[in-house]
């Protein structure tokens, strides 16, 4: 009884939290979760592809196997690793005590975890989606996959989907009117630069996708006929529209990793970030072009040679912002005094894969050239290169980076260092065969290949990187598991660092900054650490009662009766969905109009001091 | 149109191409799905393009690690240094020239790619029109101008361009043969231009790219370039009438258990069984494989494909012999008898 009413005390304040760094932390917790399915998934697939004609997953259980990982991954792992990192840090960096809007941020969160659970329930229920994560429209509907697979698909991503446009419409305000005094747009670190321009993606980007999902949802359940060619529907209207989203997307999961790598390498070569302004533009740029080249996923859909002209060239045209990028982070290492921490070395190895991953994303951007490799294994390297090279690297770099503020102790170096030269390793020779093996005939999303194709050896070396990949993900976990039990205690700023958050002590208190910071320059917390005396004279007198947002467990609830409503329709079982519409009514409703007085909390003394 | 700046670029891709070749012919596997190993004009030009690019981003890929690779190296900080990195000042010209160029080789990029977009677009003159429909899990093909329809494996007079038509009957599905040129979608209600050819005689490998169901895996197709004479044989083979079996023999009383319950979905030229829903069995017997590219064509593989071919194809649509369609192991003999008149 005691336990219980113990674990409703830990528990309650997770469920009704409205505080950034709460909500951070459950992203990146529930992502991690979801990350840990997907590659479960992903080792599945490499175990299956080890040898020709192995049985271990086949037919339509391999198809749902690779459909859910690429799902879980782009939207339920790395594009919600990448909203924890923004939730706990962006705020911090800007001088805010919190978003602009936290009860819809909490929302947010809950819609997301609902989605993702909705979508990997088809797990539980034995009928998963086996289309593809681009669920290419025929092959999705009733006709062709009877089970409840898709279903599952479209309402997940459906939901999960309106948590994340939610959250990208929160940050853009966030970041316009939220900073601190001093703190304008051209004085922001990188990272809020990145997560500025990522949210304003995500506002654009999603709707298409709702829109897509509507589509197959109406096809599914009300015989609407989108798709349906016999019935003058047409089928390559879910691909514009999914690749309309798609595309940007995948964008959306590496402009934060930009941001996060300009931190760390300006952080631990010790020197101001080169070309602050064409890093800045970059970004912009990449953002513009990548919502006017969606249509080279479809090369081969047969759409004449001057779309895929123009296409083409709108796709190369994205090497010249990124290859600035790149050789900015080069000037900023120039002449630096360079640490090799963890945190540091995913930075660093991001350079060349992603390098690596850009080339050939220009090789494949040649539409005829792109005839050969396209749907074949040249392109899973290509975009493992750019989304686990790419982001996921930089990912395990925000990790090492940021875990002393968010959990206060220190990761323990040595265990970081053997767990990146794995993963480094491990990554490399998972994936860098698999452009050879697309070179040599191999087609996505087959579950076995002809043993007489040459195709053996390449697999079968792909499989053992994979072992490799995991031991270095192993080493991760217990190098965390042992810096929560009994890692060293962090000290505020451990890397001598340059931006707003490591002002804050370590633990952040839950107000954040007890007077808001007076900027005055770019890099702002180094400054300060320059100039100490500007720090007592710079900022506001502390005030006395801080006001936060009440805790609600409404956006919980919320999303309770959106899961419930998904299951009621796909089940058929109005009992599950009329309550569970009526309670999202309801929480809307309250949470538009109802009434909740604040908190009031007083800083700690020596802080107002 | 010529392939005017062909030679000057095949020059300047050379050490790449001669790189690849290098590093993959040390396993000297034979590989008939590879793009590296062109057969045809198409996916020559096709591998011209990746030559070039291969020696445009190798050099920049090779600037950016050794620039990369000195820093990490040359600024790295000494044990107990805590100085501070001097901030660089923006260098104008060399913002610049990072700029431009890039964009500069990526012109160089995109000129070949555009001409070869818009050359690859339209059918060559004197193409042989041939229309191939995708269905879960095999591959039709319709000569338009010949009149045949067969199944799978797909016969064509070795160098004639191809003018093919690709569509699907069912999901989206996609046309490849690597050694030949590169792929089109199989969409349902769109028919889709794909132009193949061949240098000469020879079998080229080819297969489904686009996710379309269970057995996607198992969507294989075989290309056959004949000589002049070779052709001409196969289509006599393919165009001549009819010859029922003898009255009595196991193969008759497998035709007639064909009639009742294979002919609704398989047709067979000559015969009244006319089913569109399966592939054509005209001249079965001289394919070489069963189930696109699933099993080698044999007695023994027909009785098992026969019997259930679910065991080798998962999601296969042809019904078990042996369960939905409720034959008897004789039975199935005599079906695979008369299958194996078929010539």
């Amino acid at each position: 009884m005691r336990t219980a009413q113990a674990f409703w005390r830990w528990l309650r304040p997770w469920l009704t939290t409205v505080d950034h760094k709460r909500i951070g932390i459950l992203y990146l917790v529930s992502a991690a979760f979801f990350f840990a399915v997907g590659g479960v998934e992903a080792f599945l697939i490499r175990l299956q592809l080890m040898h020709p004609g192995s049985r271990l997953i086949v037919g339509d259980t391999y198809n749902g196997v690779v459909t859910l990982h690429g799902f879980n991954m782009i939207l339920f792992a790395i594009m919600p690793l990448f909203l924890g990192f923004v939730n706990y840090v962006v705020p911090l960096q800007i001088g805010a005590r919190d978003l602009a809007f936290p009860f819809l941020n909490a929302l947010s969160f809950w819609l997301f975890l609902a989605g993702a659970v909705v979508f990997n329930w088809s797990i539980v229920a034995g009928q998963y989606p086996n289309d593809g994560w681009f669920a290419y429209a025929p092959l999705t509907l009733p006709a062709y996959t009877p089970g409840l697979g898709p279903d599952f698909y479209a309402l997940g991503g459906q939901i999960s989907g309106v948590g994340t446009l939610i959250t990208g419409v929160n940050f853009v305000v966030t970041i316009l009117n939220g900073r601190a005094p001093g703190m304008t747009l051209r004085r922001m670190p990188l990272f809020t630069w990145a997560a500025l321009i990522t949210s304003t993606m995500i506002v654009f980007a999603f709707p298409p996708l709702a829109a897509d999902l509507f589509l197959l949802t109406f096809d599914r359940f009300l015989d609407a006929n989108f798709f349906n060619v016999s019935l003058g529907g047409n089928v390559l209207i879910w691909q514009h529209l999914f690749w309309i989203f798609g595309h940007p997307e995948v964008y959306i999961l590496i402009l934060p990793a930009f941001g996060i790598v300009s931190e760390v390498v300006a952080t631990f070569s010790r020197k101001s970030l080169f070309g602050y302004d064409s890093m800045v533009l970059a970004l912009a740029a990449i953002a513009f072009l990548s919502f006017v080249v969606w249509s080279h996923h479809m090369f081969t859909a047969g759409m004449g040679p001057v779309v895929n002209g123009v296409f083409s060239v709108t796709t190369m045209m994205i090497a010249i912002p990124t290859g600035i990028k790149i050789f900015n982070w080069l000037a900023t290492m120039w002449g630096g005094r360079i640490r090799f921490t963890t945190a540091m070395l995913y930075a660093v190895g991001f350079i060349p894969i992603f390098v690596l991953g850009g080339v050939t994303g220009v090789m494949v951007a040649m539409a005829p050239a792109d005839y050969q490799y396209n749907m074949t294994y040249f392109v899973v390297a290509h975009f493992h290169y750019t989304m686990v090279g790419g982001s996921l690297f930089a990912l395990l770099s925000a990790y090492h980076y940021w875990f002393p503020k968010i959990w206060g102790r220190m990761l323990d170096e040595r265990l970081g260092k053997l767990s990146f030269w794995l993963v480094f390793t491990g990554f490399n020779v998972t994936f860098f065969p698999q452009h050879f093996l697309g070179l040599f005939g191999m087609p996505r999303r087959v579950y076995t290949y002809p043993d007489d194709w040459g195709l053996t050896t390449l697999n079968l070396v792909s499989t053992a990187g994979v072992f490799v990949l995991t031991a270095g993900f192993l080493v991760l976990l217990g190098n965390t598991v042992a810096a929560l039990v009994r890692g060293e205690r962090a000290p505020a700023d451990p890397w001598d660092a340059r931006t707003l958050e490591w002002s804050l002590p370590t633990p952040v208190p839950e107000y954040g900054f007890a007077r808001i910071p007076l900027v005055t320059s770019r890099d702002a917390f180094w400054a300060m650490k320059k100039k100490a005396s500007e720090r007592e004279t710079g900022s506001a007198p502390a005030p006395e009662e801080i006001h936060l947002p009440p805790p609600s467990a409404l956006p919980f609830l919320i999303a309770l009766g959106a899961a419930s409503a998904s299951f009621g329709l796909i089940y058929g079982k109005p009992w599950l969905g009329a309550p569970g519409a009526a309670l999202v009514a309801f929480g809307l409703y309250r949470g538009m109009f109802g009434r909740a007085p604040g908190v009031v909390v007083r800083p700690a003394e020596e802080v107002r001091a | 149109m010529g392939r005017r700046h062909g030679r000057a670029r095949r020059a300047a891709e050379a050490p790449a191409v001669a790189l690849l070749a290098l590093a993959l012919s040390g396993c000297s596997v034979e590989r008939p799905g590879s793009v590296l190993a062109p057969a045809g004009p198409a996916a020559r030009m096709e591998l011209d393009l990746l030559g070039l690019s291969l020696v445009v981003v190798g050099a920049i890929s090779a600037a950016v690690l050794l620039v990369l690779l000195y820093i990490v190296v040359r600024f790295r900080a000494r044990p107990g240094d805590a100085s501070e990195g001097a901030d660089n000042p923006g260098v104008t010209w060399l913002e610049v020239a990072w700029t431009a160029v890039p964009a500069g080789l990526l012109v160089l990029l995109a000129v070949p790619s555009l001409t070869d977009t818009f050359y690859l677009a339209k059918p060559v003159a004197g193409g042989m029109r041939v229309t191939v429909v995708g269905h879960q899990y095999w591959w039709e093909y319709r000569y338009d101008d010949l009149g045949l329809v067969t199944a799978n494996e797909l016969h064509v007079p070795a160098a004639r361009p191809l003018d093919l038509r690709v569509t699907s009957a069912d999901v989206m599905h996609e046309f490849w043969v690597p050694r030949l040129g590169g792929k089109v979608d199989a969409a349902p209600g769109r028919r889709n231009f794909l132009y193949l050819q061949s240098d000469g005689p020879g079998v080229f490998a080819g297969e489904c790219t686009q996710l379309c169901g269970a057995s996607h895996a198992h969507m294989l197709t075989t290309v056959y370039a004949d000589t002049p004479s070779a052709f001409e044989a196969w289509r006599a083979e393919l165009t001549k009438p009819f010859s029922p079996p003898p009255p009595g023999s196991a193969a008759a009383r497998g035709m007639q258990i064909f009639a009742a319950k294979c002919a609704s979905c398989h047709a067979i030229r000559g015969t009244a069984f006319k089913g569109a829903t399966g592939p054509d069995l005209t001249a079965l017997m001289l394919r070489k494989t069963i189930g696109a590219g699933t099993l080698e064509l044999n007695r023994e593989n027909l009785v098992r494909w026969v019997t259930d071919a679910s065991v080798f194809k998962p999601g296969v649509l042809m019904p078990s012999g042996k369960g939905k369609l409720a034959l008897t192991d004789a039975q199935i003999r005599d079906v695979v008898a008369f299958l194996e008149t078929l010539r």
